[in-house]
């Protein structure tokens, strides 16, 4: 990975607090799984940012090495990696996503 | 070996699971018919004990290895085995529906 991209991830999640790399857009996704990780904070009615994976095909790739995670989506809450669908889900769910962004937007 | 049969093996190899469920759910996405693209996992392991939700997928990848790079899709559902009993042997997993954005890698 590029210096270049990395210095950009780190921006992106530090810059923040919750960021969604993704296929496609928030208005629309590209697949379901990023679909369905948008819905999620869009329940929680929470401000967030998303970068199209499918529109930068270095970052595509690069994201996977830099989380160590091979699959997309991607969340960060507060500069954290908390993990892809079925983890933003599950914690959405029993409730726990709802207490790490209250805490990281400091509400 | 189909790659539902590589995986199975693989996550038995490596993760001696106590209870594992794998269903191929390419059917549900716009892939070719009898396609091993996606799939769905239900897996308690002992494994998982001390390990937080990241870190069990993580584990699950790694027990894969280059498969991983062979597939699109795998929803997971980690479990450690007084989870799995807490649960009463038994958890809801619903995959997303396809939007049809991509038909290669993940």
């Amino acid at each position: 990975m590029s210096p270049d991209l990395k210095a950009r991830i780190e921006n992106d999640i530090k810059s923040n607090k919750i960021m969604i790399f993704m296929k496609g857009s928030r208005d629309f996704p590209q697949c379901g799984f990023s679909a369905a990780a948008v819905d999620v904070f869009n329940r929680l009615g929470v401000d967030y940012e998303t970068r199209d994976v499918l529109a930068d095909m270095d970052l595509r790739q690069g994201i996977k090495e830099f989380s160590n995670w091979p699959t997309i989506p991607q969340v960060y809450v507060d500069g954290e990696f908390i993990g892809g669908c079925d983890i933003v889900r599950e914690m959405f769910a029993n409730g726990e996503l709802e207490q790490v962004v209250s805490k990281a937007l400091g509400k | 070996m189909t790659i539902t049969e590589q995986i199975q093996q693989r996550v038995r190899e490596a993760l001696a699971p106590e209870h594992f469920e794998l269903v191929n759910e390419s059917y549900m996405h716009s892939v070719p018919a009898g396609s091993e693209s996606h799939f769905k996992a239900i897996i308690v392991s002992g494994r998982f004990e001390g390990q937080g939700r990241v870190q069990r997928q993580r584990t699950v990848f790694a027990a894969l290895g280059e498969l991983t790079g062979r597939i699109h899709a795998l929803t997971m559902k980690t479990l450690t085995p007084a989870e799995w009993r807490e649960a009463g042997g038994a958890v809801e997993s619903q995959s997303p529906p396809c939007l049809g954005g991509s038909k290669a890698d993940g």
